[in-house]
């Protein structure tokens, strides 16, 4: 089969590889309809999440169509010809994390368990071609995938709905959601996302979804700000405003009540000099992360307010503002998303018309052309915010 | 050499004792275990595998027992490598698992064999038995050792790393298995 491989730093290939087979009794094998390029999988190309290997199968937003169930899949769950869509993180539905429906902390699904919890104190579920830390499991820029424990994780979908109206609830809806979720909205909050990327745009529309008063979209890209103002959210651009002054401006010198960081570890700074430090200290590894956005939402948040992260962070950072944190009583609340625990809501809240995922595409490529897909993600041509792969 | 583990599995402690009880499930999970056969109610015959560079067979008997709550168990005869185990089947506060405590202690003998089993061993012979409780774990709450595309062949994922691409395995690669 055709499939999108990392291929070192900064290149991935569309190459070859052997088709998938069942390898545990729980799996499933998908034919993928259709699969998409996350923002972090750009943390992958550029270099920055350890264990990537030549080869590997990069994705992890898929769905498609079951042509082949292991021998331990009931057929009530799960059967050949049943369309699906397949959420991100692994998880067995059995251990503790999983009955507490922290799904993306399975404490089954990674056979490389030991080394993430060499790197992150206690291990972490696998996921889909997201580094040999989460498993080492081929992922789903592809035409076919491998889904262990196909009998908890893939959504079927029922109705008429298109592919790229559910490709989502793979998981930037659910993650976007979340970022919102844990912000305990409530009528009156004024709600700042910093980043508008898909994953961002989903947190806005979250916010408003769970009944937010105002939401602020904090970035650079006037295309990615203009798609948020056309969703009714408010733009900040910071490189053209002090982004602390604007948001006090905007909520009467309060601060943003909740303020939910959709950038992570790759973020870009509107002063040069403060980019150039972290960039330096990323480059020689004495940090990993560049935490621009992070630092910012918890030094804008109102005083007792909800600091919540969905952007991807993988190792360490420098010049955490620990004292705006505890002396403002911030409360800080993150997690690589649940996946499987929203799959179901949120597919009844598309179907009832509140969310409409199809409005952050902008580019539908043949899986021949994941590299250009890539290319233009990254870079932000053609004002790219989203690009969908159909293999 | 002590080596001590913990872990804890989300079923009840008589189910997690009585599948180590049978001790022929043990090689299911431990990574250096070719075979254990039982050869009487309280005695067996255990195979180490190929990291050793030569098979290392011993016979083994139960020694200390408490349906539930305990096994010890010690090498017999003249062992290559003597060596004895406890197991203690502990209830979670949660009220549903149980905490499963291993301690194994080995005689590392002098010459090739001390050698070979040392080199085994590696810099970190903990994280051996803790891999060990990660698949003991996987195996009695998800049902079996799980397998990926970088980590295919389960009990050797760790002796593996770097891993094989995050890539499907060819027919060949499958026909093969673990003893490539």
């Amino acid at each position: 089969m055709r499939a999108n491989t990392w291929a070192g730093r900064n290149k991935v290939e569309v190459r070859d590889v052997p088709d998938p087979k069942i390898l545990n009794s729980r799996d499933a094998i998908v034919r993928i309809t259709s699969t998409a390029i996350c923002g972090s999988d750009l943390h992958l190309v550029d270099g920055y999440v350890p264990t990537m290997q030549d080869g590997d199968v990069m994705g992890h937003e898929f769905m498609g169509e079951v042509i082949e169930v292991g021998p331990s899949v009931s057929a009530e769950r799960l059967r050949v010809g049943d369309r699906v869509v397949v959420p991100f993180p692994i998880a067995c539905g059995a251990c503790a994390a999983c009955a507490a429906e922290l799904y993306s902390c399975c404490e089954n699904s990674n056979p490389n368990a030991g080394i993430a919890e060499k790197m992150f104190g206690h291990p972490v579920a696998g996921i889909f071609g997201y580094s040999h830390l989460t498993g080492g499991f081929a992922g789903g820029q592809a035409q076919y995938a491998r889904v262990p424990f196909a009998d908890v994780g893939p959504l079927k979908i029922e109705s008429e709905l298109t592919d790229e109206q559910v490709l989502f609830l793979s998981d930037i809806l659910p993650t976007g959601y979340m970022g919102a979720e844990m912000c305990d909205i409530r009528p009156t909050d004024v709600v700042a996302v910093w980043g508008a990327g898909p994953v961002g745009q989903f947190a806005m529309d979250s916010a408003r979804v769970l009944g937010a008063a105002q939401v602020i979209a904090i970035d650079k890209e006037p295309y990615r700000l203009r798609m948020a103002a056309e969703a009714g959210h408010t733009p900040v651009n910071f490189e053209e405003v002090d982004v602390r002054s604007r948001l006090l401006e905007l909520t009467g010198g309060r601060g943003p009540d909740k303020c939910i960081d959709a950038v992570g570890m790759e973020a870009s700074h509107g002063s040069a000099h403060i980019h150039a430090y972290d960039r330096i200290k990323q480059a020689v590894r004495s940090e990993t992360e560049r935490p621009h956005a992070l630092r910012q939402a918890i030094l804008s948040c109102r005083s007792g307010g909800v600091v919540s992260v969905i952007g991807v962070y993988g190792g360490f950072l420098d010049k955490f503002p620990a004292g705006a944190w505890m002396n403002r009583s911030l409360t800080l609340r993150t997690g690589q998303c649940h996946v499987q625990r929203y799959m179901k809501p949120l597919l009844e809240r598309i179907e009832r018309g509140e969310f409409d995922p199809t409005r952050i595409i902008t580019h539908t490529l043949p899986l021949d052309e994941a590299e250009r897909g890539f290319e233009m993600f990254k870079n932000k041509q053609d004002n790219c915010e989203k690009v969908v792969l159909k293999p | 050499m002590e080596l001590t583990a913990v872990t804890t599995i989300r079923k009840p402690a008589p189910e997690v004792y009585a599948f180590w009880r049978d001790l022929e499930n043990l090689p299911t999970f431990m990574a250096h275990l070719e075979a254990v056969r039982a050869t009487g109610d309280r005695t067996s015959h255990w195979v180490a595998g190929a990291p050793f560079g030569q098979n290392v067979e011993w016979d083994a008997e139960i020694v200390d027992e408490t349906p539930a709550e305990k096994i010890g168990w010690r090498s017999t005869g003249k062992a290559d490598v003597p060596n004895a185990g406890t197991v203690r089947f502990v209830p979670a506060p949660d009220g549903v698992s149980t905490e499963v405590h291993v301690v194994l202690t080995y005689e590392i003998p002098g010459g090739t064999l001390g050698k070979a089993v040392a080199k085994y061993f590696g810099e970190e012979p903990h994280q051996q038995l803790d891999d060990d409780l990660r698949r003991l774990k996987q195996v009695l709450e998800a049902g079996e050792v799980v397998r990926s595309d970088g980590a295919p062949w389960g009990k050797r994922a760790r002796a593996e790393f770097p891993q094989r691409p995050a890539q499907p395995l060819s027919d060949d690669e499958l026909a093969k298995g673990a003893d490539r």
